[in-house]
């Protein structure tokens, strides 16, 4: 393949681009038009479809009911974010700047868990935090409660299911962003006077801010959108925006209202990405 | 905290601070690692219960090989994995050389493309392509398990594959071809073994996310096949059963192994 960087298009380029082209465009771009056709569309009775222009789903939306699961979706799904990176943020400090030669060894525990099956990960938590699970003999053995609490099916237990889930994808991009931090610029700071307090605030915390943004957005963005864990840990009482949808497909079969929910989260959560990205710069993403 | 010199762990922990920081590394690996361990250990246990300990014991293991539904659903992962792997990496691969080797109209978009793929909520893919194979009257099943895990799977291994290449130095495909080979062979005899690390771990990828997949795979699959991920979930919604922690366990240490096999295939291909 020689040079070939011109703005047209030739025989190779096309051969190349065509599968994907192909593939993406009626297996990805194609359905996603199909659910924006019909979020506009009114649900027959019987699970069928009209087309049209019925903009009566999304103001569905609007509905206390269902503000009410928007709400909390995003409320936990912030959560969730917050607690990572506090859990995350001194872990990936510590093996950045603690680790030493074992700093290896410290990453890949954390790609351990990270890679392993989700649905695995949140059985743990249906069993740690069931009926007489772990969770209720520790707070028993503690003197905390005397007779079994109801932990599973909350709010809490979905944050913590999330948090459990989501860690590593926040540990991973802020160690790769202050592994790179030049500690003499800490070391300069504190030679010109600087606490060890305010040489981190002024400093270090800063300079691994793209790494703090692409971690928030990996947490944020799949745990906004997601649908197993609460559907596991949440249960019928803790429904999030994900098992909404779900339930519009399978259970309710109202798919307009579905297609509605979906291009609104999809909107949301792509906005969000496109706006951090605009701010921060595509490559201190990618770098971070 | 500013020293930077190499020495064992303890040294320059010698502060509270630092102190501190540790002892809350230790906790956040304990939160990490006890959920799985608390999970195999209860595999062996001999009662029925995830949860109080009564005796070592094996038979969950045996439950776990006699169940047919299990070893049906894990080689329907399999081959789902292999497959939309096969296909993706061959599509993203060609993706990547687009991208990375050629400037043309429409560059921009194809990008946005690949990303959007990326960062699309699994559940707003897993609903429109429903939604799709429905209105086309594709029946679900493990085709249309394959189809939308490649089409997942593309932009993975565009990305992967396009990181590999920015970094290659062009000069050695110009001097094959200086010496007289053609585009083709250039691709596979110079081209194609410099970026082999990028296509496996684009590979590699490909495969631990189709294998891993469950809401896309919730939605496209029907009622008559499902994959692993369907099966345990089913599986936990039926109720918690030791045969479930067994059944963890073995996907956990497949997991460990895969990694480290994979680690070490790409290091070994990287200095090859």
């Amino acid at each position: 393949m020689g040079e070939k960087k011109g703005r047209g298009w030739s025989l190779g380029l096309a051969g190349l681009l065509a599968p994907a082209a192909f593939w993406l465009g009626i297996f990805f771009v194609i359905p996603l038009l199909f659910i924006l056709a019909y979020s506009f569309g009114t649900s027959g009775v019987y699970g069928g479809i009209t087309l049209g222009f019925n903009p009566g789903n999304y103001l569905k939306v609007f509905d206390p009911l269902y503000l009410k699961i928007v709400g909390r979706t995003l409320l936990i799904a912030t959560l969730n974010t917050l607690l990572c990176l506090a859990l995350g943020y001194p872990l990936a400090y510590f093996i950045a700047f603690k680790g030493r030669k074992y700093r290896n060894v410290l990453i890949l525990m954390v790609m351990i868990p990270f890679w392993t099956s989700l649905l695995v990960r949140a059985y743990a938590w249906v069993v740690i935090l069931g009926g007489n699970g772990l969770a209720n003999k520790a707070l028993q053995f503690l003197h905390l409660t005397d007779k079994p609490l109801n932990l599973i099916f909350t709010p809490q237990a979905v944050t913590m299911g999330l948090v459990y889930s989501y860690l590593p994808f926040m540990i991973l991009p802020l160690y790769a962003a202050l592994e790179r931090f030049d500690t003499r610029l800490k070391e300069a700071a504190q030679d010109l006077g600087a606490s060890r307090w305010h040489t981190f605030w002024r400093v270090t915390f800063p300079i691994s801010m793209p790494g703090v943004i692409a971690g928030s957005i990996l947490v944020f963005i799949p745990s906004a959108g997601e649908f197993v864990i609460p559907d596991l840990l949440g249960g019928s009482r803790t429904v999030m925006v994900g098992n909404l949808i779900q339930q519009q497909f399978l259970n309710a079969r109202d798919w307009a209202f579905g297609s509605a929910l979906s291009i609104i989260l999809a909107v949301l959560l792509i906005g969000a990405i496109m706006y951090y990205v605009r701010r921060v710069g595509t490559d201190q993403l990618e770098g971070g | 905290m500013g020293d930077s010199k190499g020495g064992p762990l303890a040294k320059g922990l010698g502060n509270l601070s630092d102190r501190a920081l540790l002892l809350f590394a230790g906790f956040v690996y304990l939160f990490l690692y006890a959920p799985i361990f608390v999970l195999v250990f209860f595999s062996f246990n001999s009662s029925r219960s995830t949860q109080t300990w009564t005796g070592f014991s094996l038979k969950w293991y045996g439950a776990l090989l006699q169940d047919q539904s299990v070893l049906k659903a894990f080689y329907t992962s399999l081959i789902v994995g292999v497959s939309s792997t096969v296909i993706a990496t061959a599509i993203g691969t060609f993706t990547a050389l687009a991208l990375v080797r050629y400037g043309f109209r429409g560059k921009g978009f194809t990008d946005s493309i690949v990303y959007a793929a990326t960062v699309m909520p699994e559940i707003v893919v897993g609903v429109s392509l429903l939604v799709f194979f429905v209105a086309a009257s594709i029946p679900l099943g493990i085709t249309t398990i394959i189809i939308a895990h490649v089409a997942f799977n593309i932009s993975f291994v565009t990305i992967v594959v396009r990181a590999r290449l920015s970094g290659m130095d062009r000069s050695i495909e110009e001097a094959a071809q200086d010496l007289g080979a053609n585009p083709f062979n250039t691709f596979l005899r110079v081209t194609l073994p410099l970026i082999l690390p990028g296509v496996v771990a684009g590979a590699l990828l490909a495969f631990t996310l189709s294998f891993d997949d469950f809401v896309i795979t919730f939605f496209v699959a029907g009622v008559g096949s499902s994959t692993l991920p369907l099966k345990i979930y089913s599986m936990i919604k039926f109720g918690v059963s030791p045969v479930i922690n067994a059944l963890s366990t073995v996907i956990l240490v497949a997991t460990v192994l895969f990694i480290f096999g994979g680690g070490r295939l790409f290091i070994k291909k990287e200095e090859g």
